[in-house]
């Protein structure tokens, strides 16, 4: 585990003419969970539409397996193994959820099976046939990340999988999270929520106005949360909110 | 330097009927005041229309009509027709407005050729023959229209102050509002401007003037046709409207002239004329969407995409700047108000 | 005998058959505006002229190398389609980043292009395209009597249309189709190649022009100006089904063939615009079209 999964070395990404993220420079090694926690518009989510391809206005060298992929097409990023899962889910309304599952294609041997799947997710097993939009925020979230687990991607892209969602899916999201690292998936995983993300992150990038102010180990967050909390804008608040179920 | 610009082309303008033949300068006249009705749709509202046709072709029939069968004389002649290419413009702009982009283009050409369908049954049109022979007749009285040189110069007046208006009308408080909504509808509802209602009011100015026009047309050539009102035109105007400028003063002008000349040289070649248009279309859409006047005034390339993103997303504040920056109808003419 | 107001059963049920001929050509000419349309978001002005052209090449298919209907009936989309491809892959891909006029106006620049070099070789008037002999004669049904080859325009369009919508709601390529279209970023970042998805669909969708059109040789005659007037009926029809509804255009496609077949009974003077005055009214009562989402 010499050289890092993903490296991602001054990257400057654009939204036509406004400069939102500015020489960003961050690794991601094999098997590792690594996190970018910052406020909204810090440029976190921008920064993984640049390493997947779906923002292009971007320089600086972005490395994966050792390869350089900034000039590649986003699908062809993806059948080297990246997963993506955007803030906003993506779960298609004229597809049902049996159809959302299965539109990724497979990019990996290591592709989950489909009864792994459902074992992992029993409720998508039981809406097969519902279109992808009639199921809950959390079940639409639970639905995006399987699949891309059906793929066999083994990098994952996590934009904020806990925004909106209450508690007990929140809860949820943290054991599969944890299950796919154990099983060796890497994760970058973008998040407000520091509470969230220190039980599963083995380090933290904070990002504020487009670049990284600081790296964190786990261990160096759980010792004293408030030095990266105040960071954030708000306080962790889904423990308060009981939004989707 | 734009003073000595105006002064000659108002010189040229003045001696042209002893240099060109008459005729062809005043269809280059009703169809650049076509072609500016159409643009304060389409380069100052942002809406294209695909059925402009139908009010310059109603106003040259009912116009066509007073002159020949109710014996009116010639102003209350452009009179009936222009109001005859309201009328029409109130009625279709209600059913149009309520789309945007896309959809209302190809509603406005539905409804264009319902009315042609309609014209070309209906017995007060003459259908495929069209009503001819109609009368020049005289100008308030005194001056002998059918003379051509005469006729030149009242068109040219008449033409001119249409141009003047639709100018006023571009730069007027109520054209103000109107750019705005043609960049960035959202922002003009909150401002508490009822869209809909100035959607429908510059498309009822665009017709009158189209109508104008249509009306003049058809005494011009003392023959008002179903080709006043096809669809074949309303792509002809739109060619214009591209090719000169949209967004521009001038450019609706220039292209009306461009495409007409075009028209007379090929007229011998049949249906070359089409073909030659056809390929301009796609030539200026691949590559020089801003038009002749557009594309020489404007130094910024980013206002043609800026343009195109405000229309395709009206939030988008980049854009917005963009083109407020670049002041596209203002440099064509030169005048800051 | 039966009559309704006044007119014999015959002369309705040889409309209503009329209606869903025309309505046959409606649907196939709609569904293919309709899923080019909801891919790629541009009104395919040149869907006319590529219906005209798929005519035009069955009948020099026939005319030059003896190629007769039932070869033309698999080759005409093929060859048409493959144009459409070239099309879009070197042209209309150009345009996706400004305002989708363009590619309207694109594509009337390429059917003027079209239209005016088949008017400057076979001129305005048509040339005969035969019947195939299998489908030659006419059927004796009790309330009328049906050309043979006009039901079978009837049946193969309804089983085209079928096939299509099934493929498109049903299959997963259609899922592809139907997940690009709603956000075409996303599904190539899933790793599918949504360029190539975009340039066959065009494809496609032109193919079924010209399968209606060489459907249409036989029907009526093989002209340049075929597909103008046609395009523009097919845009107010797409307009009342609903912009990018695939149920909606075939739906909309053979049910306004049969109002304008039965208005042509009842009503004839009107037969040329009802289905524009159709669509006004729906304008004016439910915008988005029967099918459409509200916008």
């Amino acid at each position: 585990m010499n050289d890092p999964l993903l490296d991602v070395q001054n990257l400057t990404a654009r939204y036509g003419e406004s400069q939102v993220v500015h020489d960003a420079s961050f690794h991601v090694n094999q098997g590792e969970v690594v996190t970018l926690i910052g406020r909204n518009g810090a440029g976190k989510t921008t920064t993984l539409r640049a390493i997947m391809g779906v923002l292009r206005t971007r320089e600086g060298s972005i490395r994966f397996g050792g390869n350089d992929i900034s000039s590649l097409s986003s699908d062809q990023i993806a059948r080297r193994g990246i997963g993506y899962v955007p803030e906003e889910r993506g779960i298609f309304s004229s597809l049902t959820v049996k159809e959302n599952l299965m539109l990724p294609p497979v990019v990996s041997d290591k592709a989950m099976p489909l009864d792994e799947i459902y074992s992992l997710f029993p409720n998508i097993q039981e809406r097969l046939s519902s279109q992808g939009t009639n199921l809950s925020g959390g079940e639409q979230q639970m639905l995006a990340m399987a699949r891309i687990l059906r793929t066999g991607a083994h990098f994952l892209l996590l934009d904020e999988p806990t925004e909106g969602l209450a508690p007990i899916i929140i809860d949820a999201i943290a054991d599969v999270i944890k299950v796919l690292k154990a099983r060796g998936t890497t994760i970058l995983l973008v998040e407000q929520n520091s509470r969230f993300a220190s039980q599963l992150a083995d380090r933290h990038y904070v990002f504020q106005d487009g670049t990284i102010v600081k790296e964190f180990t786990n261990q160096e967050v759980l010792d004293n949360p408030t030095q990266v909390e105040r960071y954030l804008s708000v306080e962790v608040v889904q423990e308060e909110e009981g939004s989707d179920a | 330097m734009r003073i000595l610009f105006f002064v000659s082309l108002a010189i040229f303008a003045l001696v042209a009927p002893f240099l060109f033949y008459p005729i062809f300068l005043m269809k280059i006249l009703c169809m650049a005041l076509f072609a500016s009705a159409f643009n304060l749709l389409l380069g100052y509202a942002g809406l294209l229309s695909f059925g402009h046709a139908a009010f310059f072709g109603t106003a040259g029939y009912v116009t066509a009509h007073a002159l020949t069968s109710w014996n009116v004389g010639f102003e209350l002649g452009l009179l009936v027709g222009i109001i005859s290419a309201v009328l029409l413009g109130l009625a279709f702009g209600l059913i149009a407005v309520r789309r945007m982009g896309i959809y209302f283009a190809m509603i406005t050409l539905a409804l264009a050729q319902m009315a042609y369908f309609i014209y070309l049954q209906a017995p007060f049109t003459g259908g495929e023959d069209g009503i001819q022979k109609v009368p020049r007749g005289e100008l308030m009285g005194l001056i002998d229209l059918s003379d051509n040189i005469n006729f030149y110069y009242v068109v040219l007046g008449i033409c001119v102050l249409g141009f003047l208006a639709m100018y006023r009308i571009v730069y007027s408080p109520f054209g103000q509002v109107l750019r705005s909504i043609g960049q960035n509808p959202d922002r003009a509802v909150s401002l508490g401007y009822n869209i809909a209602n100035y959607k429908l009011g510059v498309f009822v100015l665009s017709a009158a003037f189209s109508g104008l026009a249509g009306a003049l047309s058809v005494i011009v050539f003392g023959l008002a046709s179903l080709g006043g009102a096809s669809w074949h035109l309303s792509g002809e105007v739109i060619l214009m409207t591209l090719v000169g400028g949209a967004g521009t003063i001038l450019g609706p002008i220039v292209g009306a002239a461009i495409i007409v000349t075009l028209q007379s040289s090929l007229a011998e070649s049949g249906q070359w004329v089409m073909f030659v248009q056809g390929a301009i279309f796609v030539l200026i859409v691949m590559a020089f969407r801003k038009g002749i006047v557009g594309e020489s005034l404007d130094p910024h390339s980013n206002v043609r995409k800026a343009l195109k993103n405000i229309k395709r997303n009206p939030t988008d504040k980049k854009a917005v700047s963009a083109v407020e920056g670049a002041t596209t109808g203002t440099t064509a003419v030169g005048g800051d108000n | 005998m039966l009559d309704v107001f006044d007119v014999s059963i015959q002369m309705v049920m040889g409309q209503v058959a009329i209606g869903l001929i025309n309505g046959s050509f409606y649907a196939l000419l709609s569904l293919g505006l309709a899923i080019i349309f909801g891919l790629l978001n541009i009104v395919n002005f040149a869907h006319g002229a590529l219906y005209m052209l798929g005519a035009f090449v069955g009948w020099m298919l026939l005319h030059y190398l003896g190629i007769g209907y039932w070869l033309a009936l698999i080759l005409v989309p093929l060859l048409v389609g493959m144009l459409g491809i070239i099309m879009e892959r070197f042209l209309i891909r150009k345009l996706y980043d400004v305002d989708h006029i363009y590619g309207l106006l694109l594509t009337f620049g390429i059917a003027l292009m079209i239209q005016a070099l088949f008017l400057n070789i076979f001129g305005v008037s048509g040339q005969r395209y035969p019947v195939p002999e299998i489908l030659k004669g006419t059927l004796n049904l009790s309330f009328m009597y049906l050309p043979i080859y006009r039901g079978w325009v009837i049946v193969a369009s309804a089983i085209v249309c079928l096939s299509t919508w099934y493929l498109i709601e049903r299959t997963k390529l259609g899922s592809y189709l139907r997940a690009a279209t709603e956000n075409p970023e996303l599904v190539q970042a899933f790793g599918i190649r949504v360029p190539i998805l975009i340039t066959l669909t065009y494809g496609a969708g032109v193919a079924l022009a010209a399968f209606a059109g060489m459907m249409a040789a036989p029907v009526y005659q093989v002209s340049p100006v075929m597909g103008v007037d046609i395009v523009i009926i097919v845009f107010a029809i797409v307009v009342i089904g609903g912009m990018g509804s695939i149920s909606g255009a075939i739906v909309a496609g053979f049910g306004l063939g049969v109002v304008e077949g039965l208005t042509r009974v009842f009503y004839p003077e009107a037969s040329s615009v009802v289905i524009f005055v159709v669509m006004a009214i729906v304008l004016l009562v439910r915008p988005s079209g029967l099918f459409g989402k509200a916008a």
